[in-house]
């Protein structure tokens, strides 16, 4: 059965449901609704609810835990000998994966029975012509035990699915029936269908702490995968990153980390007095006629997708600075460089550092200006010496804000700085930065179990860990500020 | 403390005049700092406007074609699957002979060009393009029809001045004498540049046909994409909203689940598209390159957005209308579903749209799905099309700007206009939602 | 009216700031109509009457604090000696260095107490070296009465100190740039009794060097520490004279009814 039909045979089930429901509470008190506990619709609601939400999760658990229960069994049906030399276990599985996803692709198509499949396991070069013409495209020839293995794959992935709908139709029939048989006039449905709404209410706000846990989960687990390929010490320590295919690569975290420093420090040189001093004259100085255009249109910059920008860096910021600088400079020809992306994320971020600015400028209460001009401060003094320092923390804390997403940016980076990993102190020079690694390494060819792919969670580990730090620490600072004005 | 001996208050003393000047600067760097934001918004518009307009644009060499039906469908019988034998090669044999005889009749001189070169100014996808036309309208077999191919990329590039007489002397694919011939043919009328709705609607093109490419794919795969998220973080959003703002009691859980909210809004788009490839790839065994992938991890990604927006409207309801539900013996979520949620229903479909308006210029994640692989075949319909492979727009864009033929980086231009027009509609029905529907208390 | 010419005849010599047909307007609302005033050196001058009467708004006018209001149109004529506070020549900044203001709630810099003192003769350059700065800081927090109470944590920040310290140490920063009138609007609406007899007393002292004007709500208050009184209503000036003319002997029916408490 498939999963559009299941799904939709649960929802019919639901409509029943509450069709019955409502009926069989209205007939228990002559269809006079004032006699029941609840309004009719809430019975309804009751069955609905019960015939359809446990068998809608039993069945997301099902799909998420069958492939890992079938690919554990199949994996023990692989014989070492079935790996061959420069292969692993992982590449085997995905292999077989894709015979039997092929031979689904053929049986589905009409073009082979099951009883012609069955027979071209036994030849595993007809296999592999006929798979080729449904798309599924085998390098090395098939062996006939991996062709063994995919069948059997297909057979329990099949029963798995026969199963699964059997159970969740039982447990949604069962749901139906147990709510419908509850009915009575004193049943408090309303309450029942409430303490429900609230568990499912419950269930969504948990959603951001399971994402949390997610990541976390996805990150540890496969950065520890790679520390046990390479040494933790030389990915912290080392000063080279040169990463090779056949293996014995330098996977040192350093000319990353400084790409990325680099590019996040000329960025916020760039954003950081743009940002402010665009946000002190929109909320001090200009007109309204003024403010009502200039602001919306320097948030418009914040709409802008990046990789919009990192095509704006690589077609013009990235040429200019190359011919008006760096090479009158001396300083070298290459149009990606840590001054490229830096430049275009400053830009990126003018709006981010000058809408939080703007707030916070504005929670500095008015009697401190006030005072100030009071005293015949002019209106540059007042801002400077009175609403700038008591704005200080909450402006700090937008910059550290701004500082992680520079940090945490990449198509600007990836279409700006450059690939190359080096320590060098020339702004001009093609640098890389951790995020445009984690995309090079987890887009490339290399195998997944290798170290060369798997730093990329390592990588990607560092990235968290660090704007996670600085987020909490901004985060701190402007509750801290606010309170401060409360 | 010295008295200041008595001055006019009508002229200014030299302290005064100072200050005065240094407030005069202070107010100069201001207005400066925001021209520079404005300016940079300029220049980035027209930089991407100006390099990308043009590939809504397209040469096309437009000839008659005679439909030899001894060659295209030696049985007869016109069907299709007869005809298929005749392969893309057949067809190209046709069009070279059809492309020298038109440009015979029209007496435009070829020079020393032999008919192979002259063939190389038409773009390889073009004699597959006539198949696929005779293909589907058998019929077409044995007339002559006028049929609009596509010129190679060299031959647009050198109509839109992106390829001039002496690039195309260094160019292994293109010629000066080929450049030449091509202004004699648009002399003739046989070649002009005009407007592509194959832009919008063709996939993905080869590395060596970028005059072809389109972005049918990518606007499928995204708006499929836009699907999942609206259907997913829509629901969820408000329903965890709700939750918070109106239900929770202050407690550690949900101090917990505000923190992680907060803090998800600031993670990396990146470090979304690792937890993706880790769960839903690796774990779960989801397809690559999927629209629903894509669709979970911008999910997620939006949720905060929703949930933040959101719960601003629920706030933005006087408590009065929640005393009046509550105090005719509304339980305290029918005042929920029936009062509170309706009046901030305005505000939260603005957040949502806002929300997906940001999804839909999301890229870094998606790379890392695979969704920067080569797809050509459409997706089929929703729901299993959700599992096809496709593209989407963002990642089109960065996928055109690393091939080598300079065509694409125009067309990555163009890809960014027609996603720069969406946002820029979603962001105006925003505007209007808010405008129209949003009460002030 | 007669009888208010006739006081005006016998203080025209000493008058600070003479005040002619002054009208003020927030947007379409219009604040204060026509007001004449002489306000005179070395006296307290308080301004009585109901909220929103105006008097706040005219006291506003004396140190140009209204241009901060964007909305904020006045008409008229005010002179300090002699010379017009709205001639276009003159620079608010300078004529506020002269005419000082204390607010209704201690507002002090999120700075030290040192700082917020000495913030008016930074930015007025009023002191040559630190050690006349330091002068500066401490004679005026003498004459704030704050100096025993705070010379020992002169870096401590001065939101640290309680209300009425706060309010002082606000005068103390208006004293330090020597002004030679000081408004005050509701100084002490946010201090406890004990803090405002201490700040009234202080109000007593300043007046042999200053001219003080205090706004004020409680005319308790303003029989305490003022020689002269105006009275306003609905953004008129009413009455204006001796203070205990005005409390014992009111010309006005307006003016009796709010000092024995019928409006207000």
């Amino acid at each position: 059965m498939s999963l559009g039909l299941l799904l939709l045979l649960l929802l019919a089930l639901g409509a029943l449901g509450f069709l019955a429901g409502r009926q069989r509470a209205l007939a228990a008190v002559r269809g006079d609704a004032r006699d029941l506990h609840s309004l009719p619709g809430y019975y309804g609601q009751t069955v609905a609810l019960f015939a359809t939400v446990p068998a809608l999760l039993l069945c997301l658990v099902w799909l998420v835990v069958q492939p890992a229960i079938v690919e554990r069994s199949i994996s023990a049906l692989i014989l070492p000998e079935d790996i061959t030399a420069g292969s692993s276990l992982v590449l085997v599985m995905s292999d077989v994966r894709r015979i039997a996803e092929g031979m689904d692709a053929l049986a589905v198509a009409g073009a082979a029975s099951e009883g012609e499949i069955a027979a071209l396991v036994g030849q595993p070069d007809a296999l592999k012509e006929r798979l080729a013409q449904t798309g599924v495209a085998l390098a090395a020839p098939i062996l006939p035990h991996i062709a063994e293995a995919a069948q059997v794959w297909r057979a329990q992935t099949a029963l798995g699915g026969q199963i699964m709908a059997a159970a969740v139709l039982a447990l949604a029939v069962a749901g139906f029936l147990l709510a419908l048989w509850r009915i009575a006039p004193e049943f408090r449905a309303r309450n029942v269908v409430e303490r429900f709404v609230r568990v499912l209410l419950v269930a969504a706000s948990s959603v951001a702490i399971l994402t949390t846990i997610g990541i976390i989960f996805s990150l540890v687990f496969e950065s520890w995968h790679f520390f046990q390929l390479y040494p933790a010490r030389d990915f912290f320590l080392s000063l080279t990153w040169a990463p090779k295919f056949g293996g014995g690569s330098d996977l040192g975290l350093w000319p990353l980390l400084w790409g990325t420093l680099y590019v996040s420090f000329i960025a916020l040189l760039v954003a950081v007095p743009i940002g402010l001093m665009a946000a002190i004259y929109l909320s001090e100085y200009a007109s309204p006629a003024v403010r009502a255009v200039a602001k919306p249109a320097i948030e418009v910059l914040a709409g802008i997708p990046s990789i919009v920008y990192g095509l704006f860096a690589l077609m013009t910021v990235g040429p200019f600075l190359r011919d008006w600088f760096a090479q009158p400079l001396g300083l070298g020809d290459s149009s990606s460089s840590v001054m490229t992306a830096g430049v275009v994320m400053g830009i990126m971020l003018i709006p981010y550092v000058s809408s939080l600015s703007d707030d916070i400028i504005n929670a500095v209460p008015q009697s401190l200006r006030d005072g100030s001009y009071g005293l015949g401060a002019t209106q540059s003094e007042t801002i400077r010496q009175v609403v700038f320092p008591a704005a200080l923390p909450g402006i700090v804390g937008a910059i550290l804000m701004a500082a992680s997403r520079a940090i945490g940016e990449t198509m600007i980076v990836v279409l700006g700085a450059g690939a190359a990993a080096k320590l060098d102190l020339n702004p001009f020079e093609a640098m890389t930065t951790v995020t445009v690694k984690i995309v090079s390494q987890l887009t490339g060819d290399t195998e997944f179990a290798s170290p060369e792919t798997l730093v990329a969670f390592a990588l990607g580990l560092t990235l968290f860990v660090f704007t996670l730090g600085l987020n909490i620490l901004a985060l701190y600072i402007v509750r801290k500020y606010r309170e401060q004005y409360e | 403390m010295t008295q200041a001996p008595a001055k006019s208050l009508l002229v200014p003393d030299a302290r005064t005049r100072a200050r005065n000047a240094s407030e005069r600067r202070f107010r100069l760097m201001g207005m400066a700092a925001v021209a520079i934001g404005l300016v940079a918004l300029v220049v980035l518009l027209v930089s991407v406007l100006g390099n990308g307009l043009s590939s809504f644009r397209q040469t096309y060499v437009t000839i008659p074609i005679t439909l030899d039906a001894a060659v295209l469908d030696k049985s007869g019988n016109r069907n299709p699957d007869e005809m298929k034998k005749v392969t893309t090669l057949g067809y190209g044999k046709l069009m070279q002979t059809a492309l020298i005889a038109a440009l015979a009749e029209k007496g435009v001189d070829t020079g020393d060009l032999k008919p192979k070169e002259i063939m190389g100014m038409m773009s390889k996808e073009a004699p597959a393009d006539l198949r696929e036309a005779v293909l589907s309208d058998p019929s077409l077999v044995g007339q002559t029809i006028t049929f609009p191919a596509f010129a190679t990329s060299r031959i647009d590039g050198y109509f839109k001045g992106r390829v001039t007489m002496e690039s195309a002397a260094r160019d292994a694919n293109i010629n000066p004498e080929q450049l030449a011939l091509a202004d004699r043919m648009a002399a003739a009328g046989l070649i002009e540049t005009r407007l592509n709705w194959g832009f919008l609607t063709r996939p993905d093109a080869s590395e060596l046909r970028p005059e072809a490419a389109g972005l049918g794919v990518a606007i499928l795969g995204s708006a499929y994409m836009m699907i999942v998220v609206l259907v997913l973080s829509l629901p969820i959003g408000v329903a965890a909203s709700i939750y918070l703002e109106e239900l929770a009691p202050k407690n550690r859980w949900t101090d917990l689940i505000e923190i992680n909210i907060a803090n998800l809004a600031a993670v990396p788009s990146i470090v979304f598209g690792i937890l993706a490839l880790a769960l839903f790839i690796n774990i779960a065994g989801l397809p690559q390159s999927a629209p629903i992938v894509g669709g979970l991890v911008l999910t997620l990604m939006t949720l905060p957005t929703i949930i933040i927006a959101t719960r601003a409207s629920l706030k933005a309801v006087p408590p009065s209308i929640r005393d009046a539900a509550l105090g005719v013996g509304a339980s305290k979520m029918q005042t929920i579903f029936h009062h509170v949620l309706p009046l901030a229903m305005p505000g939260i479909l603005t957040g949502t749209i806002l929300g997906l308006a940001r999804a839909l210029g999301e890229s870094a994640p998606l790379l890392l799905i695979g969704m920067v692989a080569f797809v050509r075949d459409y997706p089929s319909a929703p729901p299993e099309g959700l599992f096809d492979p496709a593209s989407a727009l963002p990642v089109q864009v960065y996928s055109w700007t690393q091939r080598a033929d300079p065509a694409f980086v125009e067309r990555a231009s163009g890809a960014i206009i027609v996603l720069l027009v969406f946002l820029l509609a979603m962001n105006a029905l925003a505007i209007i939602l808010r405008r129209r529907f949003e009460r002030r208390w | 009216m007669n009888d208010m010419r006739l006081t005006e005849k016998v203080v025209t010599e000493t008058a600070k700031i003479t005040a002619r047909g002054v009208q003020v307007h927030y947007g379409t609302n219009h604040a204060l109509k026509d007001v004449d005033v002489d306000i005179l050196d070395k006296t307290v001058t308080a301004f009585i009457g109901p909220s929103g009467c105006g008097k706040s708004t005219f006291l506003r006018c004396l140190n140009r604090m209204n241009d901060t209001v964007a909305s904020a149109r006045v008409t008229g004529r005010i002179e300090m000696d002699g010379q017009d506070i709205y001639d276009p020549r003159v620079d608010p900044v300078q004529l506020r260095a002269k005419v000082g203001m204390v607010f209704q709630k201690p507002n002090p810099f999120p700075k030290s107490i040192y700082d917020n003192v000495a913030y008016g003769p930074k930015i007025h350059g009023l002191a040559r070296g630190k050690a006349e700065l330091d002068e500066i800081v401490e004679t005026s927090l003498k004459k704030a009465a704050l100096w025993n109470e705070v010379k020992d944590r002169l870096a401590a920040p001065g939101t640290g100190l309680s209300g009425g310290q706060q309010q002082r140490l606000c005068i103390a920063r208006a004293v330090a740039t020597s002004p030679e009138v000081l408004l005050m609007d509701e100084p002490c609406s946010a201090l406890d009794p004990i803090a405002t007899a201490q700040v009234e007393e202080l109000i007593d002292e300043l007046r042999a060097q200053f001219s003080v004007v205090i706004v004020t709500h409680s005319m308790q208050q303003a029989a305490r520490v003022s020689q002269r009184t105006a009275f306003f209503h609905l953004g008129h000036l009413v009455e204006y004279g001796e203070t205990g003319h005005i409390f014992t002997n009111p010309t006005d029916p307006r003016t009796e009814a709010y000092i024995t408490g019928r409006i207000g």
